[in-house]
Formats: C-alpha cells, sequence, structure tokens
C-alpha cells in the first residue's frame, strides 16, 4: 500500500494499485466533535477531484466530505454509516468512507505527507 | 466590542473547554469528554452549567409592584407565594416575545431571570414601563450556576443542608461561605436540579466544591441537546418577536386568572388566540431514520406545498436518534402527521410527535 496522503480539506487517502481509500482525518473528528450521522456516495457513481462525495454532521453542524481525487466509487463504509461513532473512534483506521477506482494516479502528486499535513492541520487550527 | 468573560473563565480552561461566543460572552460549547459524554453523564449523574451570562434582574417593591408587573406578564402574581417561581414573556402589543424569562417572588420584591442575548434591551423596556420608584438592578455581581441531574440534590445538599426541602419551582436564602446564595429547583434540562446565585467572587470555589463531590462542568453544547430532548424553547430558534406564547404552544403559562380582563401588554391577542387557536404551531417532529434537520430545514406536506420550518434540530443522545421542534401550519400539527423535511435538496420523511422527547425527572410535591 502506497504511503498516506492528506488533502487541505481534511481527508486522508491511499492507494492500492488503482483504488483509492479515502476518510477523514483525526484532525478533523476532533474539530467536528461527536459525530451523529454520516452521508457516503452511491456505489457506481463517479465523483470530481474537489468535489462534494459525503456528508458528516456532528451534535454541533453538517460538513461535507470531499474527494481529493476523482474515479469511481467501488465500495463504501456501511459499519460507519449504521453506527456514525465509529467515525470518532477509528477515524485513520476502520472507520474509511469509500474508495474509488482511480483514472488519474498523478491526482496524488500535489497532495501532502503526514509530516506537511501535521503542520497545516496546526497551522489551521490555530 | 470586547468579549465578556464570566467568573467562571479560568476554571473552564483549566478544564480544557473549547469556547465560543455566545450574546457577547465567551462560553464553553464542550469540554474535553465532548457533547454526547456530557450529555449523558448529566441525565445519569450530575453536570455543573456556568449560566452566568443569564440576566439576574432584581426589582424592589411591595404590592404595588406586584400591580405593576401585572400590567406585564400574564401571571397571577399578586397571588403569587413568596419564594415560588412562574415562566413568562416579556411580549409587545402584538404578543411577540422580547425574551422568555423566569419570574420569583422574593421577599424584597422579584428576581427575573433573563436571556444573556436579551438582557439588556429586557432592561431598557421593563425600565421604561415600570413607575422610577421602583429600584432595579441587573445584578453583573453575581454568577448563576446550575446543577442538573439525578444525583444533584444529593451533592448540593452536602454542602448546603436543606436544599432537598425545596420542591420544584420554589427557591430560598442559603447561607453558604459567610454569604447568601438564593437557590431555586429549576433548570433547562429536564431533570431535577437546582439554579444557584452566587456572588462573582465565590463562584469558582463553590463549583470546584461540587466537582469534588463528583459534578462535572457541562458545555453549551449539551446544555442545547439536553433541553431539546426535553422539548424545551430557546430564545432566538423557538421563540422571537415574531412568534407569540400561544403559537409557541405555551398556553400552559397564562394565568387562566388574566384571560378574563387582560390588562397586559399582548392581551387582546392573546385572549382571541387562546379562544381561536393560531395558523402555526410549534411541534415536536422526529425524522425517520438518521437524519438531521436542522433550524431553518423547510417542512413540506406530501405533496409540494411547504407548511412549515425546523427551528432546532439535533441527535438526541439520550434517545438515540435524531430530534427537531419546529412550526407547522395547524391542520399538520396532529401527532403521528406524515411530513417531508428538505436536506441537501431531498425530502425525506420524518413525523410530528408529541414533546418532551425524554420523560422528566422533576421532583413535585415533596411536602
Amino acid at each position: 500500500m502506497s504511503e498516506v496522503k492528506f488533502s487541505k480539506e481534511h481527508e486522508w487517502i491511499t492507494l492500492e494499485g488503482d483504488v483509492a481509500t479515502i476518510g477523514i482525518t483525526k484532525h478533523a473528528t476532533e474539530m467536528l466533535g461527536d459525530i451523529v450521522f454520516a452521508e457516503l456516495p452511491e456505489k457506481g457513481s463517479n465523483v470530481e477531484k474537489d468535489g462534494t462525495a459525503g456528508v458528516v454532521e456532528s451534535t454541533k453542524a453538517a460538513s461535507d466530505v470531499y474527494t481529493p481525487v476523482s474515479g469511481e466509487v467501488v465500495d463504501t463504509n456501511q459499519a460507519i454509516v449504521d453506527d456514525p461513532s465509529k467515525i470518532n473512534e477509528d477515524p485513520e483506521g476502520s472507520a474509511w468512507f469509500f474508495k474509488l477506482k482511480m483514472k488519474d494516479q498523478s491526482e496524488m502528486d500535489n497532495l501532502m505527507n503526514k509530516e506537511e499535513y501535521d503542520k497545516f492541520a496546526k497551522e489551521s487550527a490555530s | 466590542m470586547e468579549i465578556k468573560k464570566t467568573s467562571l473563565n479560568k476554571l473552564h480552561q483549566i478544564n480544557n473547554a473549547k469556547f465560543v461566543e455566545f450574546a457577547g460572552y465567551e462560553m464553553p460549547i464542550q469540554y474535553s469528554k465532548g457533547i454526547i459524554e456530557e450529555h449523558k453523564f448529566t441525565r445519569s449523574h450530575s453536570g455543573i452549567f456556568d449560566v452566568s451570562h443569564m440576566g439576574q434582574l432584581f426589582i424592589y417593591g411591595n404590592e404595588s409592584l406586584a400591580e405593576e408587573l401585572e400590567k406585564i406578564f400574564p401571571l397571577d402574581l399578586k397571588n403569587l407565594k413568596q419564594n415560588s417561581s412562574k415562566y413568562s414573556f416579556l411580549m409587545n402589543e402584538n404578543a411577540g416575545i422580547y425574551d422568555d424569562l423566569i419570574i420569583t417572588k422574593i421577599e424584597e420584591g422579584f428576581l427575573i431571570i433573563l436571556n444573556a442575548a436579551c438582557k439588556d434591551k429586557d432592561f431598557e423596556i421593563l425600565s421604561n414601563l415600570l413607575s422610577s420608584k421602583f429600584k432595579m438592578n441587573l445584578d453583573n455581581n453575581r454568577s448563576l450556576i446550575a446543577i442538573q441531574g439525578p444525583k444533584s440534590v444529593e451533592i448540593l445538599n452536602s454542602i448546603i443542608n436543606g436544599i432537598d426541602q425545596l420542591n420544584f419551582m420554589t427557591g430560598n436564602w442559603f447561607d453558604s461561605d459567610n454569604q447568601k446564595l438564593f437557590i431555586t429547583r429549576s433548570g433547562y434540562t429536564g431533570e431535577d436540579g437546582f439554579e444557584i446565585s452566587i456572588s462573582n467572587d465565590k463562584a469558582e470555589k463553590f463549583v470546584e466544591n461540587l466537582m469534588e463531590k463528583g459534578a462535572q462542568l457541562i458545555g453549551l453544547g449539551a446544555r442545547d441537546t439536553l433541553r431539546l430532548e426535553a422539548g424545551l424553547c430557546l430564545y432566538g430558534h423557538e421563540l422571537d418577536i415574531n412568534k407569540t406564547p400561544v403559537e409557541a404552544n405555551l398556553r400552559w403559562a397564562i394565568s387562566k386568572s388574566r384571560l378574563s380582563n387582560g390588562g397586559f401588554i399582548g392581551s387582546k391577542k392573546i385572549i382571541d388566540q387562546m379562544r381561536d387557536g393560531s395558523n402555526q404551531i410549534r411541534v415536536g417532529i422526529k425524522p425517520e431514520g438518521r437524519l438531521i434537520a436542522r433550524e431553518k430545514t423547510k417542512i413540506f406536506d406530501d405533496k409540494d406545498k411547504q407548511i412549515g420550518e425546523i427551528t432546532s434540530g439535533t441527535f438526541g443522545p439520550s434517545v438515540k436518534g435524531p430530534i427537531a421542534m419546529g412550526y407547522v401550519d395547524k391542520e399538520f400539527s396532529k401527532v403521528d402527521t406524515k411530513i417531508f423535511l428538505e436536506v441537501r435538496g431531498k425530502r425525506h420523511p420524518a413525523n410530528i410527535c408529541t414533546l418532551p422527547f425524554y420523560k422528566k425527572n422533576y421532583v413535585k410535591g415533596l411536602n
């Protein structure tokens, strides 16, 4: 599996073959608070880089989930729809959101690595 | 304008509060455990809420004051027993609500607890309505602390003996640490609890004492989910200047004895609406599934007619599902009526339901 990459919208992404797995970062869940609702894209649909691909709601507010790369949705994580609190528990592991079959892997190039993202998250939080 | 801080601000910081600005004050929205844990802790144990941003208005006077206040509030104040509290409203001539409040008869006159965002305007309105012979003090030297939840009586009584003898919606002065506290058995969470008026310089130590006995600080986030589960209105959401108490389904708060002769501001509209009903009315709403419908969500019938709007909506941690309140046209207000909520461009089914979403545990008729 590839190195984990991160977007400015606080999504993480890993690549295995041409299939990307995408979720939201621990930092994002800490900003959101307790997540109580998750909506995911439909399997078989196509999503565009930086477009909306889902929604999460905390007790406080609703937030869009964006996709950092384009592709066809090949799988979604029903477990987080049934129990959204899993997203707070393990955001960068078992609580992934969706998997995409990527069209253009060069879209990964401009994303941040862990060190860059941690710095970005720290700065955007202050 | 510089943001205001309550006397507990330092204590909130020490306890890792996340702050928000609320009505000009820096207030804790949550602490490290988060809204859901704080909510559940209040329901099962005892939560402490800093509500010092709310206004504590003391108005001093005797029977003639009660008579003057009856020209303003739809209450039977002349017969209100000393140390008894009533929920009421400050209204305009059209019965539009400037603020909702709790008024308590005290020996020296009346104590009125006002919403933070409304208190200065309320003071101005009341100053203009009341004769200057009645001294008014919107007391900034006192903090207001709520302790709510089933263990609260035991915890508070271990510090101030005798508070367990208070009935719901009554209060009294108590001595503690060489000063007088005014304590009422009341709150806004649907739980048994108390509100304590205490001088600013004693507030921090008092709260630390409650925490040592096992109560925990709870933020405004959980305060909102708790009050919504209890079906209670929040000013600026369910209530505003364009809504009347009858439309807000708060008929119970209007004293029956005041309906025959009126004589309070807004009485004509109130009496008309009590008799004829209103076009819209506040209801409880349960979305089907897990969908959360927030404030301003449009409500539709099964065709394409908009029949109302959501005023508050969230996830109820104790009812374990989404809950909302809003206003709908009268003919759609019956329990179990199917309605549709437009969220992110799609219509989702929901049902009108009874309030509260969560059953109250108030202590009544103790003595």
